[in-house]
């Protein structure tokens, strides 16, 4: 599966997205420079994280504006897959290829910390290879990443479905207390209504190896190739694949042992 | 002389700075070459109080490549990689304009990195500022958390770790010492030299202003009543510019299109084009008018000494010029050609055709003037040094003690400033702050780490200077042992008084002399480093305050150590031995709410020996956990290690009762007491009897104190509570104080 990462002036987890579906996952990854448009080689487009164009005016307001977008929004209608990982999902609410908007967080400052998300669908090609109810823990790092939709957008977002991912505690309640950025209905990720687009504001980029604290951000990604060449849109879930268990590697390919790292860490 | 002195205040020149000058140049200055004298001979740029002193640093080792005098220094870290590394202050800046100071200070150390070639891979804070009960304080505090996170986080250049201390000392003068680690092939470095007559100069980045004008004389004068007018000495950052400028410095570097790059920090177009001739032996003539303006009718003044943020100068190998421009456009980045390199050694710098500044660069540079000044012991010293430990009695409850120190200013957690930070971009970070003594970083493509940890205890300096200095850099040794890293070179940040005051200048000679015995004991050489001088505010001087970065390596980041209790079962011990150290101690300060008595003594062949057997139980991978005592003692070092993992702790009496016999200290000295060379880990049963003979092999004492285990922290008859309880004191105490609710 062939995948593109744009990137925009100010892009600053290109590099991480591309280390991790080349290196982690084997995939071949191209880097998309925002003035490329020929997106035609590409299965799955991601874009990453960062401060594209400084966040200058509101986060992915300029971005939007870039010549890959046409192309990107393009390469949606053919039923191909996108990624938005936090500024990523700016720029794609601001493209108008999901709905809704972006809000400062409630506290107003920047938060980097592990969250909970509870995985509320499995039938998307980003969310298969996930059980129903399965808690992802992940790293978030924004300030603006407080989810907002008026009522009537929250209610039809419910009723089809498409927020795969919500905040929630370690054991899966979706709580005030768990929420940490303000997001309405504690949205941490959000599907198109064709499925095939998908914005999140944690970061799995950052949790695929043993090393880095965790490894369910590879559920994510797991998805996205058990879904094969090109995305299926809704209903990818039928079509879900067991990907054989991952051997996690640390560039060299020297396997590490998840066991003592993820104990280090367990006080989060 | 026919200059004002108004004039020369101006540009923080001496009537006999300015005759130098004169006799130097065989002429009177004129004003443009007379501001770029004031910049380049400030202490900031010049060193010249600080420079004698500085030689007695090691610089040298087998594995440095790169000594001070280039933007950062360099070290072999094997596998054909070096790191690139430099801490540098920022403090006056942020006394004034808190957010832009700390903003732009991580631009510029940002910026030291990548000229040299490196990508930046991790930055570090040490911040000190005064007490959080005065308003002012905790604005500081939260405008430059708030600076550092706005900045750093848009770079993408994690903020991995750092420190924060209050003291009254810092109140109007906070400290913002930023550090910057990046990664480069060993044989890549590039070093910012002009070279080779006929070379293009460009100038690329933001356009000109008036911002920043006299930055680097700011920094070398003492702040007063009349700094807030210094207001606009302080630039205003920019961090999407300067993301923009790393990918395109570094895309550049691979061309070959370039002989040597630098970047403009304090005094600007002047130091960096002064600099660059200074290190090529060469000339450089550049055209003002050539360079872009951000407002009409600048000086030629203005423009050679603004500070304008975000600029770098290249030179580039002649006929390459339009492909580098091109590069820069790609970027979006605005570039011009503003000169050439000349083979006359000359500094000139015209408008147009016509010359207004020419000067020689070595006179700039190298012969500005050094003063050896005169030291004399502070006659506080003896007093302080006079408060006898004995006189104090023993808290009528250890447990309410340690519960008041964790939750006191500078021990109680800061999850509330790092989290404001992003610390896991670049997809490297293995261990953080509060979860080890030192930050881990992996190195992607190799089995390796880095580990970085930055410290410097302004009090133990103020107490007793040349101890202070030892320990400052014993500490940062110890840190990344217990981190599970060899330590391999440092870098430092200088910040002291006034050094024309001879009370001043011995504190910060002694405090060097300290340094570098440490520095020759462990094997750690300096290898970058700045001097921040005239920390004073209405007079008084800050705690005189060497901080120091030190990096060291992992041959395997698998062995990446934490600070926390990991298994029930587990034997805790004691590696080091306990004196009656209560002096200069956060107890003796919590309960006198002063810095008293004689810092902790240090025995750096003892500390050379500790380390080297924490350091081989962990790569024999005996231990569980690894964690320095410091601040608060081991009573706190034990409760920071159960409250990072959760667990309880179990210390028979009878463990106690014999390690306070074998040191003959005092119940509040062994458990609160500062002691230095001490390390706490936790093991396997197993594993004892071997950390024992490792122990003994290098001349450690080595206590057994505890079993890891249950829910609660008990310390023999002496302390016995919830480890929950100790965790709720400990990591709000921060958000309260900033509340305003303690």
């Amino acid at each position: 599966m062939k995948f593109g990462v744009i990137v925009f002036p100010g892009t600053n987890c290109d590099r991480d997205a591309h280390h991790v579906l080349s290196t982690v996952f084997e995939q071949p990854v191209e880097y998309i420079w925002h003035e490329d448009t020929d997106l035609s080689s590409f299965d799955c487009v991601v874009l990453p994280g960062g401060f594209a164009y400084g966040d200058y005016l509101r986060a992915g307001a300029i971005a939007r504006f870039s010549p890959v977008m046409r192309s990107v929004e393009r390469f949606a209608q053919s039923d191909r897959l996108v990624l938005g990982i936090c500024n990523g999902f700016q720029v794609l609410l601001e493209a108008g290829l999901l709905p809704g908007a972006m809000l400062r967080n409630d506290h107003l400052q920047f938060r980097c910390s592990w969250v909970h998300t509870l995985v509320e669908s499995t039938d998307s090609p980003f969310t298969s290879a996930c059980d129903q109810g399965q808690v992802l823990k992940l790293p978030i790092a924004h300030q603006e990443g407080s989810y907002y939709a008026p009522e009537d957008l929250l209610e039809r977002l419910e009723r089809r479905s498409q927020i795969l991912l919500r905040y929630c505690d370690p054991e899966g309640r979706v709580t005030r207390e768990a929420n940490p950025n303000g997001a309405v209905h504690n949205v941490a990720g959000l599907r198109s209504e064709g499925g095939n687009v998908f914005g999140l504001m944690p970061h799995p980029e950052r949790c695929c190896e043993p090393i880095l604290g965790g490894t369910d951000g590879s559920y994510i990604f797991r998805s996205v190739l058990g879904t094969g060449v090109g995305g299926r849109g809704p209903g990818a879930g039928e079509t879900r694949t067991q990907y054989p268990a991952l051997s996690i590697r640390n560039v060299e390919g020297n396997t590490q042992n998840p066991e003592p790292r993820t104990e280090i860490r367990g006080n989060r | 002389m026919t200059v004002s002195r108004q004039l020369l205040e101006e540009v923080a020149l001496t009537p006999e700075e300015y005759d130098l000058i004169v006799s130097k140049l065989g002429r009177e200055p004129n004003r443009v070459e007379l501001g770029m004298f004031g910049a380049m001979w400030s202490e900031h740029c010049g060193y010249k109080n600080s420079r004698p002193l500085l030689k007695l640093f090691p610089t040298k080792g087998p594995r440095v490549l790169q000594g001070p005098g280039e933007n950062a220094g360099a070290v072999d870290i094997g596998d054909g990689l070096a790191v690139v590394f430099k801490m540098e202050s920022h403090n006056h800046p942020s006394a004034i304009e808190p957010y832009q100071g700390a903003a732009t200070g991580v631009g510029g150390i940002v910026r030291d990195i990548f000229t040299m070639g490196a990508r930046p891979i991790a930055s570090m804070d040490s911040l000190r500022f005064g007490p959080l009960t005065e308003l002012r304080n905790q604005y500081l505090l939260s405008g430059v958390v708030g600076g550092i996170a706005g900045y750093g986080n848009c770079l993408g250049v994690p903020t991995v770790g750092g420190e924060i201390y209050f003291e009254d000392s810092y109140s109007g003068n906070p400290l913002v010492n930023a550090f910057c680690l990046g990664l480069i092939k060993a044989d890549e470095i590039m070093l910012a030299t002009a070279s080779g007559p006929g070379n293009p100069v460009i100038l690329v980045g933001a356009d000109t202003g008036r911002d920043g004008i006299h930055g680097a004389t700011f920094a070398s004068v003492e702040l007063n009543e009349r700094s807030e007018e210094r207001r606009p000495a302080v630039q205003v950052g920019n961090p999407f510019l300067e993301k923009l400028l790393i990918e395109a410095c570094l895309e550049l570097l691979q061309a070959d299109y370039v002989v040597g790059m630098q970047d403009l920090g304090a005094a600007g177009l002047t130091s960096s084009a002064v600099e660059m001739a200074g290190r090529g032996g060469c000339g450089i003539d550049i055209d003002l008018l050539r360079a872009s303006r951000r407002e009409k009718g600048m000086t030629a003044y203005e423009m050679m000494l603004s500070e304008s943020q975000e600029r770098m100068l290249v030179v580039a190998r002649k006929g390459c010029e339009g492909k580098v421009q091109q590069l820069f456009a790609r970027w979006g980045l605005h570039s011009d050609l503003i000169g050439v390199v000349t083979d006359d050694g000359l500094v000139r710098i015209r408008e147009g055709e016509q010359v207004v500044a020419e000067i020689p660069a070595p006179l700039l540079t190298d012969e500005a003037p050094v003063y050896y000044r005169e030291g004399v012991r502070p006659a506080y010293l003896e007093e302080l040094h006079r408060f006898d430990p004995a006189s104090l009695p023993q808290p009528a409850d250890y447990g309410r003690t340690l519960m008041d120190l964790l939750a006191s200013p500078n021990l109680c957690s800061r999850r509330g400033v790092f989290q404001q930070y992003d610390h896991m971009v670049q997809t490297n970070t293995v261990l953080l702050p509060e979860q080890s003594d030192a930050a881990v970083l992996r190195v992607k493509g190799t089995r390796k780490g880095i580990a970085i940890t930055t410290d410097g205890n302004g009090r133990y300096t103020y107490l007793e200077p040349k101890r202070g200095g030892m320990i400052a850099v014993a500490e940062a040794a110890r840190n990344l042992v217990c981190s599970g890293a060899e330590p391999l070179a440092l870098t430092d940040c200088l910040n002291y008084g006034n050094p024309e005051k001879p009370e001043v200048f011995y504190t910060l000679r002694e405090s060097v002399l300290g340094m570098a015995e440490a520095c020759e004991a462990l094997g750690t050489p300096v290898i970058s480093g700045n001097v921040s001088l005239y920390n004073e505010n209405k007079g008084s001087a800050i705690y005189p305050t060497p901080v120091i970065g030190m990096v060291g390596l992992l041959d395997e980041v698998d062995q990446a150590m934490g600070l926390a209790f990991r298994q029930t079962g587990d034997r805790v011990v004691l590696l080091g031995q306990s004196f009656d150290d209560l002096g200069g101690s956060e107890y003796l300060k919590l309960i006198t709410g002063k810095a008293l008595g004689e810092p902790p003594r240090i025995d750096l062949g003892l500390e050379a020996a500790v380390q080297r057997c924490c350091l081989g139980a962990i790569r024999a991978c005996l231990v569980r956990s690894a964690h320095d005592c410091s601040d608060g003692g081991l009573a706190v070092a034990l409760a920071e290690s159960c409250m990072a993992g959760g667990l309880g702790l179990e210390c028979e009496a009878g463990a106690l009762e014999r390690l306070l016999q074998r040191d003959g200290c005092r119940v509040d000295a062994i458990l609160f007491g500062e002691s230095q060379s001490r390390i706490v880990l936790s093991l396997d049963e197993s594993h004892l009897h071997a950390l024992e003979r490792l122990a003994g092999e290098a001349g450690v004492p080595l206590a057994v104190l505890g079993t890891v285990g249950g829910e609660r922290f008990r310390l023999g008859g002496w302390i016995d509570m919830p480890v929950s309880e100790m965790r709720d004191a400990w990591s709000d105490a921060l958000g309260r104080m900033l509340q305003g609710t303690v």
